[in-house]
Protein backbone atom coordinates (compact mmCIF):
# COMPACT_ATOMS: atom_id res chain seq x y z
CA UNK A 1 0.00 0.00 0.00
CA UNK A 2 1.45 3.37 -1.03
CA UNK A 3 1.99 5.15 1.94
CA UNK A 4 -0.42 8.31 1.11
CA UNK A 5 -3.09 5.27 1.04
CA UNK A 6 -2.03 3.78 3.75
CA UNK A 7 -2.73 7.65 6.16
CA UNK A 8 -5.88 7.67 3.96
CA UNK A 9 -7.03 4.74 5.28
CA UNK A 10 -6.23 5.41 8.71
CA UNK A 11 -7.61 8.92 8.82
CA UNK A 12 -10.87 7.11 7.97
CA UNK A 13 -10.43 4.30 10.28
CA UNK A 14 -10.09 7.39 13.22
CA UNK A 15 -13.14 9.09 11.59
CA UNK A 16 -15.47 6.45 11.66
CA UNK A 17 -14.80 5.34 15.17
CA UNK A 18 -15.11 9.20 15.80
CA UNK A 19 -18.55 8.89 14.44
CA UNK A 20 -19.48 6.02 15.73
CA UNK A 21 -18.95 7.15 19.30
CA UNK A 22 -21.46 9.54 18.75
CA UNK A 23 -24.42 7.32 18.65
CA UNK A 24 -26.65 8.06 21.45
CA UNK A 25 -28.37 4.36 21.26
CA UNK A 26 -26.14 2.32 23.33
CA UNK A 27 -26.81 -0.70 20.76
CA UNK A 28 -26.06 0.94 17.66
CA UNK A 29 -23.18 2.58 19.42
CA UNK A 30 -21.51 -0.42 20.31
CA UNK A 31 -22.49 -2.30 17.01
CA UNK A 32 -20.79 0.25 14.69
CA UNK A 33 -17.40 0.22 16.81
CA UNK A 34 -17.15 -3.16 16.86
CA UNK A 35 -18.44 -3.39 13.45
CA UNK A 36 -15.63 -0.97 11.85
CA UNK A 37 -12.96 -2.57 13.78
CA UNK A 38 -13.26 -5.96 12.82
CA UNK A 39 -13.93 -4.60 9.34
CA UNK A 40 -10.67 -2.90 9.58
CA UNK A 41 -9.20 -5.86 11.05
CA UNK A 42 -10.45 -8.40 8.57
CA UNK A 43 -9.03 -6.13 5.77
CA UNK A 44 -5.95 -5.49 7.06
CA UNK A 45 -3.73 -7.83 4.49
CA UNK A 46 -5.77 -6.60 1.73
CA UNK A 47 -2.78 -5.21 -0.67
CA UNK A 48 -4.53 -5.06 -4.28
CA UNK A 49 -4.73 -1.35 -5.11
CA UNK A 50 -8.36 -1.71 -6.72
CA UNK A 51 -9.82 -3.76 -3.57
CA UNK A 52 -8.22 -0.78 -1.78
CA UNK A 53 -10.15 1.59 -3.19
CA UNK A 54 -12.82 0.37 -3.23
CA UNK A 55 -13.55 -0.81 0.40
CA UNK A 56 -12.22 3.05 0.96
CA UNK A 57 -14.88 3.98 -0.77
CA UNK A 58 -17.25 1.85 1.01
CA UNK A 59 -16.01 3.15 4.22
CA UNK A 60 -16.69 6.64 3.33
CA UNK A 61 -20.29 6.12 2.54
CA UNK A 62 -20.78 4.25 5.98
CA UNK A 63 -19.14 7.41 7.38
CA UNK A 64 -21.82 9.34 5.66
CA UNK A 65 -24.37 7.31 6.82
CA UNK A 66 -23.22 6.82 10.22
CA UNK A 67 -23.33 10.81 10.39
CA UNK A 68 -26.79 10.89 9.24
CA UNK A 69 -28.22 8.01 11.70
CA UNK A 70 -26.22 9.84 14.31
CA UNK A 71 -28.63 13.26 13.78
CA UNK A 72 -31.18 11.45 13.67
CA UNK A 73 -30.85 9.51 16.44
CA UNK A 74 -30.05 12.38 18.36
CA UNK A 75 -33.55 14.06 17.64
CA UNK A 76 -35.38 11.11 18.96
CA UNK A 77 -33.15 10.04 22.29
CA UNK A 78 -34.84 7.65 24.76
CA UNK A 79 -33.82 6.72 28.29
CA UNK A 80 -30.37 4.96 29.21
CA UNK A 81 -29.67 1.61 29.48
CA UNK A 82 -29.53 -0.01 32.40
CA UNK A 83 -25.85 -1.47 31.65
CA UNK A 84 -24.43 1.66 30.47
CA UNK B 1 -46.52 -41.04 51.41
CA UNK B 2 -49.18 -40.17 53.37
CA UNK B 3 -46.82 -38.49 56.36
CA UNK B 4 -45.38 -36.67 53.25
CA UNK B 5 -48.60 -35.42 52.20
CA UNK B 6 -49.60 -34.20 55.21
CA UNK B 7 -46.22 -32.12 55.34
CA UNK B 8 -47.00 -30.48 51.96
CA UNK B 9 -50.59 -29.42 52.73
CA UNK B 10 -48.79 -27.72 55.80
CA UNK B 11 -46.32 -26.12 53.95
CA UNK B 12 -48.35 -24.84 51.30
CA UNK B 13 -50.85 -23.95 53.54
CA UNK B 14 -48.49 -21.01 55.14
CA UNK B 15 -48.96 -17.70 55.00
CA UNK B 16 -48.38 -16.99 51.26
CA UNK B 17 -44.91 -15.89 51.84
CA UNK B 18 -43.83 -18.90 49.71
CA UNK B 19 -45.83 -17.73 46.32
CA UNK B 20 -43.21 -15.14 45.01
CA UNK B 21 -45.84 -14.71 41.59
CA UNK B 22 -48.22 -12.66 44.48
CA UNK B 23 -45.83 -10.98 46.10
CA UNK B 24 -44.55 -7.09 45.40
CA UNK B 25 -40.47 -6.26 46.23
CA UNK B 26 -41.36 -4.61 49.54
CA UNK B 27 -43.00 -8.24 50.47
CA UNK B 28 -46.41 -7.34 50.28
CA UNK B 29 -49.20 -9.57 48.86
CA UNK B 30 -50.19 -7.78 45.49
CA UNK B 31 -53.84 -8.27 44.06
CA UNK B 32 -54.29 -9.14 40.31
CA UNK B 33 -55.30 -5.53 39.74
CA UNK B 34 -51.82 -4.57 40.78
CA UNK B 35 -50.16 -7.14 39.29
CA UNK B 36 -51.23 -5.58 35.68
CA UNK B 37 -50.36 -2.32 36.65
CA UNK B 38 -46.94 -3.47 37.02
CA UNK B 39 -47.39 -5.28 33.59
CA UNK B 40 -48.24 -2.29 31.68
CA UNK B 41 -46.08 0.40 33.52
CA UNK B 42 -44.70 2.79 31.51
CA UNK B 43 -40.77 4.16 32.06
CA UNK B 44 -40.43 7.26 33.56
CA UNK B 45 -37.91 9.72 31.90
CA UNK B 46 -35.14 9.41 33.98
CA UNK B 47 -35.81 5.96 34.42
CA UNK B 48 -32.91 3.26 32.98
CA UNK B 49 -34.23 1.30 29.82
CA UNK B 50 -34.20 -2.56 30.06
CA UNK B 51 -32.02 -4.12 28.04
CA UNK B 52 -33.36 -5.93 24.61
CA UNK B 53 -33.29 -9.59 24.99
CA UNK B 54 -35.84 -10.95 22.88
CA UNK B 55 -34.83 -10.84 19.29
CA UNK B 56 -37.34 -13.50 18.65
CA UNK B 57 -40.38 -11.39 18.96
CA UNK B 58 -38.71 -8.36 17.36
CA UNK B 59 -35.43 -7.32 16.11
CA UNK B 60 -34.40 -3.16 16.67
CA UNK B 61 -34.06 -1.71 13.10
CA UNK B 62 -30.66 -1.22 11.68
CA UNK B 63 -29.79 2.00 10.78
CA UNK B 64 -28.67 0.96 7.14
CA UNK B 65 -31.87 0.22 6.99
CA UNK B 66 -33.58 3.07 7.82
CA UNK B 67 -31.49 4.98 5.68
CA UNK B 68 -32.21 3.37 2.88
CA UNK B 69 -35.97 3.98 3.60
CA UNK B 70 -35.95 7.55 4.32
CA UNK B 71 -35.47 8.95 0.97
CA UNK B 72 -38.68 6.99 -0.19
CA UNK B 73 -40.51 8.28 3.33
CA UNK B 74 -39.92 12.05 1.97
CA UNK B 75 -38.96 12.79 -1.57
CA UNK B 76 -39.35 9.28 -3.92
CA UNK B 77 -43.32 9.12 -2.74
CA UNK B 78 -44.55 8.11 -6.04
CA UNK B 79 -47.25 4.98 -6.60
CA UNK B 80 -45.10 2.14 -7.67
CA UNK B 81 -47.29 1.22 -10.32
CA UNK B 82 -47.91 4.33 -11.56
CA UNK B 83 -47.08 4.05 -15.45
CA UNK B 84 -47.06 7.59 -16.56
CA UNK B 85 -45.20 9.51 -14.28
CA UNK B 86 -41.31 9.45 -13.06
CA UNK B 87 -42.81 9.27 -9.55
CA UNK B 88 -44.19 6.11 -10.23
CA UNK B 89 -41.00 4.99 -12.15
CA UNK B 90 -38.60 5.55 -9.28
CA UNK B 91 -40.80 3.90 -6.82
CA UNK B 92 -40.91 1.52 -8.75
CA UNK B 93 -37.15 0.80 -9.92
CA UNK B 94 -36.74 0.70 -5.65
CA UNK B 95 -39.14 -1.90 -5.62
CA UNK B 96 -37.53 -4.01 -8.01
CA UNK B 97 -34.57 -3.77 -6.92
CA UNK B 98 -36.04 -4.75 -3.17
CA UNK B 99 -37.44 -7.80 -4.61
CA UNK B 100 -33.96 -8.65 -6.77
CA UNK B 101 -32.25 -8.41 -2.59
CA UNK B 102 -34.74 -10.81 -1.36
CA UNK B 103 -34.71 -13.00 -4.16
CA UNK B 104 -30.61 -13.08 -3.90
CA UNK B 105 -30.72 -14.02 -0.27
CA UNK B 106 -32.72 -17.08 -0.73
CA UNK B 107 -31.18 -18.20 -4.17
CA UNK B 108 -34.55 -17.42 -5.89
CA UNK B 109 -36.09 -15.10 -9.56
CA UNK B 110 -37.24 -12.11 -8.17
CA UNK B 111 -40.40 -12.66 -10.17
CA UNK B 112 -40.94 -15.53 -7.39
CA UNK B 113 -41.34 -12.78 -4.56
CA UNK B 114 -44.60 -11.19 -3.65
CA UNK B 115 -44.44 -8.58 -1.50
CA UNK B 116 -47.21 -8.78 1.86
CA UNK B 117 -47.62 -6.97 5.57
CA UNK B 118 -45.86 -9.80 7.37
CA UNK B 119 -44.93 -13.45 7.85
CA UNK B 120 -48.62 -13.85 9.36
CA UNK B 121 -50.39 -13.02 5.54
CA UNK B 122 -47.97 -14.85 3.56
CA UNK B 123 -48.76 -18.13 5.81
CA UNK B 124 -52.12 -17.24 5.37
CA UNK B 125 -51.93 -16.88 1.57
CA UNK B 126 -49.70 -19.66 1.13
CA UNK B 127 -52.53 -22.17 3.11
CA UNK B 128 -55.98 -20.95 2.36
CA UNK B 129 -54.63 -20.00 -0.97
CA UNK B 130 -52.98 -23.67 -1.75
CA UNK B 131 -55.66 -25.75 -0.24
CA UNK B 132 -58.53 -23.53 -2.04
CA UNK B 133 -57.01 -23.49 -5.34
CA UNK B 134 -56.84 -27.03 -5.32
CA UNK B 135 -59.93 -28.26 -3.30
CA UNK B 136 -61.51 -29.62 -5.97
CA UNK B 137 -59.07 -32.96 -5.88
CA UNK B 138 -57.16 -32.30 -2.77
CA UNK B 139 -58.30 -31.86 0.56
CA UNK B 140 -55.50 -32.72 3.15
CA UNK B 141 -53.05 -30.60 4.58
CA UNK B 142 -50.17 -32.04 6.92
CA UNK B 143 -48.58 -29.27 9.65
CA UNK B 144 -47.04 -29.98 12.88
CA UNK B 145 -48.16 -29.17 16.14
CA UNK B 146 -45.39 -26.61 17.01
CA UNK B 147 -45.97 -24.01 14.29
CA UNK B 148 -47.08 -20.54 14.69
CA UNK B 149 -50.52 -19.42 15.65
CA UNK B 150 -51.05 -18.07 12.47
CA UNK B 151 -50.62 -21.48 10.60
CA UNK B 152 -52.19 -23.31 13.30
CA UNK B 153 -55.63 -20.64 13.05
CA UNK B 154 -55.50 -20.93 9.14
CA UNK B 155 -55.65 -24.48 9.43
CA UNK B 156 -58.35 -24.32 11.50
CA UNK B 157 -60.43 -22.31 9.41
CA UNK B 158 -59.67 -24.25 6.58
CA UNK B 159 -61.24 -27.57 9.03
CA UNK B 160 -64.59 -25.63 9.05
CA UNK B 161 -64.39 -25.08 5.27
CA UNK B 162 -63.86 -28.88 5.13
CA UNK B 163 -60.39 -29.56 4.62
CA UNK B 164 -59.02 -32.16 6.84
CA UNK B 165 -55.88 -30.73 8.95
CA UNK B 166 -53.27 -33.42 10.38
CA UNK B 167 -51.41 -31.44 13.13
CA UNK B 168 -48.55 -33.97 13.17
CA UNK B 169 -46.31 -33.84 16.72
CA UNK B 170 -42.98 -33.91 17.46
CA UNK B 171 -40.11 -35.77 18.83
CA UNK B 172 -38.65 -34.77 22.53
CA UNK B 173 -36.50 -32.59 20.85
CA UNK B 174 -38.73 -30.79 18.51
CA UNK B 175 -37.88 -32.54 15.45
CA UNK B 176 -40.42 -33.72 13.26
CA UNK B 177 -40.16 -37.62 12.48
CA UNK B 178 -39.48 -38.06 8.69
CA UNK B 179 -41.14 -41.45 8.74
CA UNK B 180 -44.39 -40.14 10.15
CA UNK B 181 -44.55 -37.39 7.70
CA UNK B 182 -44.05 -39.78 4.91
CA UNK B 183 -46.58 -41.88 6.09
CA UNK B 184 -48.62 -39.33 6.54
CA UNK B 185 -48.93 -38.19 3.09
CA UNK B 186 -52.10 -39.25 1.17
CA UNK B 187 -53.08 -38.93 -2.46
CA UNK B 188 -55.54 -36.20 -1.92
CA UNK B 189 -52.63 -34.17 0.19
CA UNK B 190 -52.35 -30.75 -0.95
CA UNK B 191 -49.43 -28.88 1.50
CA UNK B 192 -47.14 -29.62 3.71
CA UNK B 193 -46.24 -26.97 6.10
CA UNK B 194 -43.41 -26.91 8.43
CA UNK B 195 -41.57 -24.11 9.59
CA UNK B 196 -37.86 -23.65 9.44
CA UNK B 197 -36.72 -22.57 12.43
CA UNK B 198 -39.12 -22.58 15.62
CA UNK B 199 -40.06 -19.22 17.34
CA UNK B 200 -39.73 -20.71 20.86
CA UNK B 201 -37.49 -23.50 20.91
CA UNK B 202 -35.18 -22.13 18.07
CA UNK B 203 -34.76 -25.59 16.78
CA UNK B 204 -34.29 -26.34 13.16
CA UNK B 205 -36.78 -28.67 11.18
CA UNK B 206 -35.14 -30.97 8.30
CA UNK B 207 -36.06 -29.02 5.94
CA UNK B 208 -34.38 -30.39 2.69
CA UNK B 209 -35.17 -34.03 3.46
CA UNK B 210 -38.66 -32.79 4.03
CA UNK B 211 -38.29 -30.97 0.94
CA UNK B 212 -37.42 -34.05 -0.79
CA UNK B 213 -39.97 -36.37 0.45
CA UNK B 214 -42.82 -34.13 -0.48
CA UNK B 215 -41.16 -33.26 -4.25
CA UNK B 216 -41.01 -37.20 -4.34
CA UNK B 217 -44.70 -37.10 -3.63
CA UNK B 218 -45.79 -34.26 -5.50
CA UNK B 219 -47.16 -32.36 -2.73
CA UNK B 220 -46.35 -28.64 -2.43
CA UNK B 221 -44.21 -27.51 0.59
CA UNK B 222 -44.66 -24.75 2.51
CA UNK B 223 -42.28 -23.46 4.78
CA UNK B 224 -42.83 -20.03 7.62
CA UNK B 225 -39.09 -19.05 7.35
CA UNK B 226 -40.02 -15.73 9.32
CA UNK B 227 -37.27 -17.31 12.23
CA UNK B 228 -34.54 -18.17 9.94
CA UNK B 229 -33.93 -15.86 6.40
CA UNK B 230 -31.18 -14.23 6.98
CA UNK B 231 -29.63 -16.21 9.84
CA UNK B 232 -29.08 -19.24 8.68
CA UNK B 233 -27.80 -19.70 4.71
CA UNK B 234 -31.11 -20.72 2.68
CA UNK B 235 -31.76 -21.87 -0.78
CA UNK B 236 -35.04 -22.50 -1.89
CA UNK B 237 -34.11 -24.80 -5.01
CA UNK B 238 -31.57 -26.82 -2.81
CA UNK B 239 -34.49 -27.54 -0.22
CA UNK B 240 -37.10 -28.14 -2.67
CA UNK B 241 -38.85 -25.56 -0.80
CA UNK B 242 -42.30 -24.35 -3.16
CA UNK B 243 -43.23 -21.36 -0.78
CA UNK B 244 -41.79 -19.80 1.77
CA UNK B 245 -42.85 -16.88 4.23
CA UNK B 246 -40.90 -14.00 5.50
CA UNK B 247 -40.81 -11.38 7.91
CA UNK B 248 -39.14 -8.03 7.37
CA UNK B 249 -39.14 -7.30 11.66
CA UNK B 250 -37.52 -10.36 12.51
CA UNK B 251 -34.45 -9.70 10.62
CA UNK B 252 -33.80 -5.75 10.98
CA UNK B 253 -35.90 -4.61 9.17
CA UNK B 254 -39.35 -2.64 9.14
CA UNK B 255 -42.68 -3.91 10.81
CA UNK B 256 -45.18 -4.21 8.27
CA UNK B 257 -43.74 -5.61 5.72
CA UNK B 258 -42.90 -9.11 4.50
CA UNK B 259 -42.96 -11.60 1.36
CA UNK B 260 -44.11 -15.00 0.05
CA UNK B 261 -41.65 -16.77 -2.10
CA UNK B 262 -43.89 -18.46 -4.62
CA UNK B 263 -42.12 -21.46 -6.57
CA UNK B 264 -42.66 -20.54 -10.77
CA UNK B 265 -41.58 -23.84 -11.71
CA UNK B 266 -43.16 -26.34 -11.44
CA UNK B 267 -45.71 -23.72 -10.84
CA UNK B 268 -47.17 -23.31 -7.14
CA UNK B 269 -51.40 -21.66 -7.85
CA UNK B 270 -52.63 -19.54 -5.08
CA UNK B 271 -56.21 -18.60 -4.53
CA UNK B 272 -55.86 -14.70 -3.38
CA UNK B 273 -56.69 -13.52 -0.19
CA UNK B 274 -57.49 -9.73 -1.71
CA UNK B 275 -59.39 -8.81 -4.26
CA UNK B 276 -58.28 -5.57 -6.07
CA UNK B 277 -56.02 -3.63 -8.53
CA UNK B 278 -54.09 -6.87 -9.41
CA UNK B 279 -50.88 -5.76 -8.05
CA UNK B 280 -47.99 -8.43 -6.93
CA UNK B 281 -49.68 -10.50 -10.16
CA UNK B 282 -52.65 -10.99 -8.74
CA UNK B 283 -51.83 -12.79 -5.94
CA UNK B 284 -51.93 -9.41 -3.43
CA UNK B 285 -53.60 -6.44 -4.58
CA UNK B 286 -53.25 -3.56 -2.54
CA UNK B 287 -50.36 -0.74 -3.16
CA UNK B 288 -46.85 -1.89 -2.41
CA UNK B 289 -45.33 0.46 0.19
CA UNK B 290 -42.40 1.21 -1.56
CA UNK B 291 -40.53 2.66 1.76
CA UNK B 292 -41.41 -0.72 3.83
CA UNK B 293 -40.03 -2.86 0.83
CA UNK B 294 -36.75 -0.79 0.45
CA UNK B 295 -36.12 -1.09 4.10
CA UNK B 296 -37.26 -5.08 3.50
CA UNK B 297 -34.85 -5.41 0.71
CA UNK B 298 -31.89 -3.43 2.46
CA UNK B 299 -32.42 -5.77 5.44
CA UNK B 300 -32.20 -8.56 3.12
CA UNK B 301 -29.01 -7.64 1.35
CA UNK B 302 -27.24 -6.66 4.58
CA UNK B 303 -28.39 -9.97 6.14
CA UNK B 304 -26.59 -11.61 3.72
CA UNK B 305 -23.79 -9.62 4.18
CA UNK B 306 -23.31 -9.79 7.00
CA UNK B 307 -24.50 -13.60 7.95
CA UNK B 308 -21.21 -15.13 8.88
CA UNK B 309 -20.33 -12.35 11.19
CA UNK B 310 -23.43 -12.11 13.01
CA UNK B 311 -23.94 -16.02 13.10
CA UNK B 312 -20.46 -16.53 14.35
CA UNK B 313 -20.74 -13.54 17.14
CA UNK B 314 -24.49 -14.39 17.84
CA UNK B 315 -22.73 -18.24 18.96
CA UNK B 316 -20.04 -16.76 20.50
CA UNK B 317 -23.07 -14.92 23.30
CA UNK B 318 -25.00 -17.74 23.44
CA UNK B 319 -22.53 -20.05 24.50
CA UNK B 320 -21.74 -17.38 27.03
CA UNK B 321 -24.76 -16.98 28.68
CA UNK B 322 -26.11 -20.88 28.85
CA UNK B 323 -22.56 -21.89 30.48
CA UNK B 324 -23.12 -18.70 32.98
CA UNK B 325 -26.28 -19.01 33.73
CA UNK B 326 -25.87 -23.63 33.61
CA UNK B 327 -22.45 -23.05 35.72
CA UNK B 328 -24.25 -21.49 38.43
CA UNK B 329 -27.70 -22.97 39.15
CA UNK B 330 -27.92 -26.08 39.34
CA UNK B 331 -31.54 -28.16 37.10
CA UNK B 332 -31.64 -25.80 34.14
CA UNK B 333 -33.17 -27.82 30.87
CA UNK B 334 -32.80 -26.43 27.47
CA UNK B 335 -35.46 -27.10 25.58
CA UNK B 336 -35.24 -28.49 22.11
CA UNK B 337 -32.47 -30.18 20.33
CA UNK B 338 -29.35 -28.85 21.24
CA UNK B 339 -27.52 -29.62 17.71
CA UNK B 340 -29.97 -28.65 15.20
CA UNK B 341 -30.94 -25.27 16.13
CA UNK B 342 -30.42 -21.55 15.52
CA UNK B 343 -28.23 -20.12 18.41
CA UNK B 344 -29.70 -17.23 19.21
CA UNK B 345 -33.01 -18.66 20.58
CA UNK B 346 -32.60 -20.36 23.97
CA UNK B 347 -34.92 -21.37 25.96
CA UNK B 348 -34.63 -22.41 29.40
CA UNK B 349 -36.63 -23.88 31.84
CA UNK B 350 -35.78 -23.40 35.65
CA UNK B 351 -37.47 -26.15 37.71
CA UNK B 352 -39.08 -25.06 40.97
CA UNK B 353 -39.15 -21.67 39.59
CA UNK B 354 -42.70 -19.83 38.24
CA UNK B 355 -41.13 -18.49 34.64
CA UNK B 356 -43.95 -15.51 35.36
CA UNK B 357 -42.82 -14.81 38.91
CA UNK B 358 -38.87 -15.05 36.98
CA UNK B 359 -40.04 -12.44 34.13
CA UNK B 360 -41.60 -10.09 36.78
CA UNK B 361 -38.15 -10.42 39.11
CA UNK B 362 -35.91 -9.59 35.94
CA UNK B 363 -37.65 -6.18 35.17
CA UNK B 364 -34.31 -5.01 33.74
CA UNK B 365 -34.28 -7.07 31.13
CA UNK B 366 -36.89 -7.28 28.36
CA UNK B 367 -37.25 -11.36 27.88
CA UNK B 368 -40.73 -13.36 27.50
CA UNK B 369 -41.86 -16.96 27.93
CA UNK B 370 -42.48 -17.74 24.74
CA UNK B 371 -44.47 -16.22 21.41
CA UNK B 372 -45.60 -12.34 22.09
CA UNK B 373 -48.64 -13.46 21.02
CA UNK B 374 -49.50 -15.39 23.53
CA UNK B 375 -47.15 -14.19 26.24
CA UNK B 376 -50.49 -11.97 28.16
CA UNK B 377 -51.93 -15.52 28.99
CA UNK B 378 -50.18 -17.48 32.04
CA UNK B 379 -50.68 -20.95 29.90
CA UNK B 380 -47.87 -22.37 29.60
CA UNK B 381 -46.61 -22.69 25.92
CA UNK B 382 -48.34 -24.95 23.52
CA UNK B 383 -44.85 -25.82 22.17
CA UNK B 384 -43.56 -26.99 24.97
CA UNK B 385 -46.42 -29.13 25.87
CA UNK B 386 -46.21 -30.12 22.20
CA UNK B 387 -42.14 -31.30 23.03
CA UNK B 388 -43.63 -33.23 25.57
CA UNK B 389 -41.96 -31.10 28.28
CA UNK B 390 -43.75 -31.59 31.90
CA UNK B 391 -46.36 -29.62 33.15
CA UNK B 392 -43.92 -27.44 35.60
CA UNK B 393 -41.10 -27.41 33.41
CA UNK B 394 -42.97 -25.51 30.99
CA UNK B 395 -44.68 -23.20 33.15
CA UNK B 396 -40.80 -22.33 33.66
CA UNK B 397 -39.66 -21.66 30.92
CA UNK B 398 -37.97 -18.13 29.71
CA UNK B 399 -36.96 -17.69 26.09
CA UNK B 400 -33.68 -15.65 25.73
CA UNK B 401 -32.95 -13.65 21.95
CA UNK B 402 -29.90 -12.82 21.09
CA UNK B 403 -29.24 -11.16 17.81
CA UNK B 404 -26.66 -8.38 15.98
CA UNK B 405 -26.59 -5.53 19.03
CA UNK B 406 -26.43 -7.67 21.96
CA UNK B 407 -23.06 -6.92 23.83
CA UNK B 408 -21.37 -9.51 25.98
CA UNK B 409 -22.05 -6.50 28.97
CA UNK B 410 -26.05 -7.23 28.56
CA UNK B 411 -25.55 -11.19 28.52
CA UNK B 412 -23.41 -10.65 31.60
CA UNK B 413 -25.52 -8.67 33.17
CA UNK B 414 -28.39 -11.06 32.54
CA UNK B 415 -27.12 -13.83 33.54
CA UNK B 416 -26.09 -12.30 36.66
CA UNK B 417 -29.07 -11.29 37.21
CA UNK B 418 -31.08 -14.41 36.30
CA UNK B 419 -28.87 -16.63 38.72
CA UNK B 420 -29.16 -14.05 41.55
CA UNK B 421 -33.28 -14.40 40.98
CA UNK B 422 -33.48 -18.03 40.04
CA UNK B 423 -31.90 -18.62 43.21
CA UNK B 424 -33.68 -16.08 45.66
CA UNK B 425 -37.38 -17.41 44.13
CA UNK B 426 -35.73 -21.08 44.81
CA UNK B 427 -35.26 -20.25 48.45
CA UNK B 428 -38.79 -18.81 48.55
CA UNK B 429 -40.35 -22.13 47.23
CA UNK B 430 -41.36 -24.79 49.56
CA UNK B 431 -40.60 -27.08 45.99
CA UNK B 432 -37.21 -26.44 46.13
CA UNK B 433 -37.40 -27.42 49.88
CA UNK B 434 -38.97 -30.61 49.51
CA UNK B 435 -36.77 -31.61 46.70
CA UNK B 436 -33.21 -30.66 48.70
CA UNK B 437 -35.02 -32.64 51.57
CA UNK B 438 -35.30 -35.75 48.97
CA UNK B 439 -39.10 -35.89 48.13
CA UNK B 440 -39.92 -36.68 44.85
CA UNK B 441 -42.55 -34.29 43.64
CA UNK B 442 -44.06 -37.07 41.74
CA UNK B 443 -45.44 -39.12 44.46
CA UNK B 444 -47.22 -36.13 45.54
CA UNK B 445 -51.03 -36.52 45.13
CA UNK B 446 -52.13 -32.62 45.24
CA UNK B 447 -55.74 -33.12 44.64
CA UNK B 448 -58.05 -35.04 46.42
CA UNK B 449 -59.89 -36.46 43.46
Amino acid sequence: MAASTRSQVIALYRMLLKESQKFPSYNYRTYALRRVRDAFTANRKVADPQSVERLVEDGRQALALIQRQVSIGTMFKAQKMVVE
Amino acid sequence: MLSSGRSVAVRLLRPASWLPLRQSSEGRPVSSQQKELIKKRTLEKDELRPLYMDFQATTPMDPRVLDAMLPYQVNFYGNPHSRTHAYGWESETAMETARKQVADLIGADPREIIFTSGATESNNMALKGVARFYHAKKRHIITTQTEHKCVLDSCRVLEAEGFSITYLPVQKNGLLDLELLEACIRPDTSLVSVMTVNNEIGVRQPIKEIGNICRSKGVFFHTDAAQAVGKIPINVSEWKVDLMSISGHKIYGPKGVGALYVRRRPRVRLEPLQSGGGQERGLRSGTVPTPLVVGLGAACSIAQQEMEYDHHRVSMLANRLVQKIMSEIPDVVMNGDPEQRYPGCINLSFAYVEGESLLMALKDVALSSGSACTSASLEPSYVLRAIGADEDLAHSSIRFGIGRFTTEEEVDYTAEKCVQQVQRLREMSPLWEMVQEGIDLKSIKWTQH
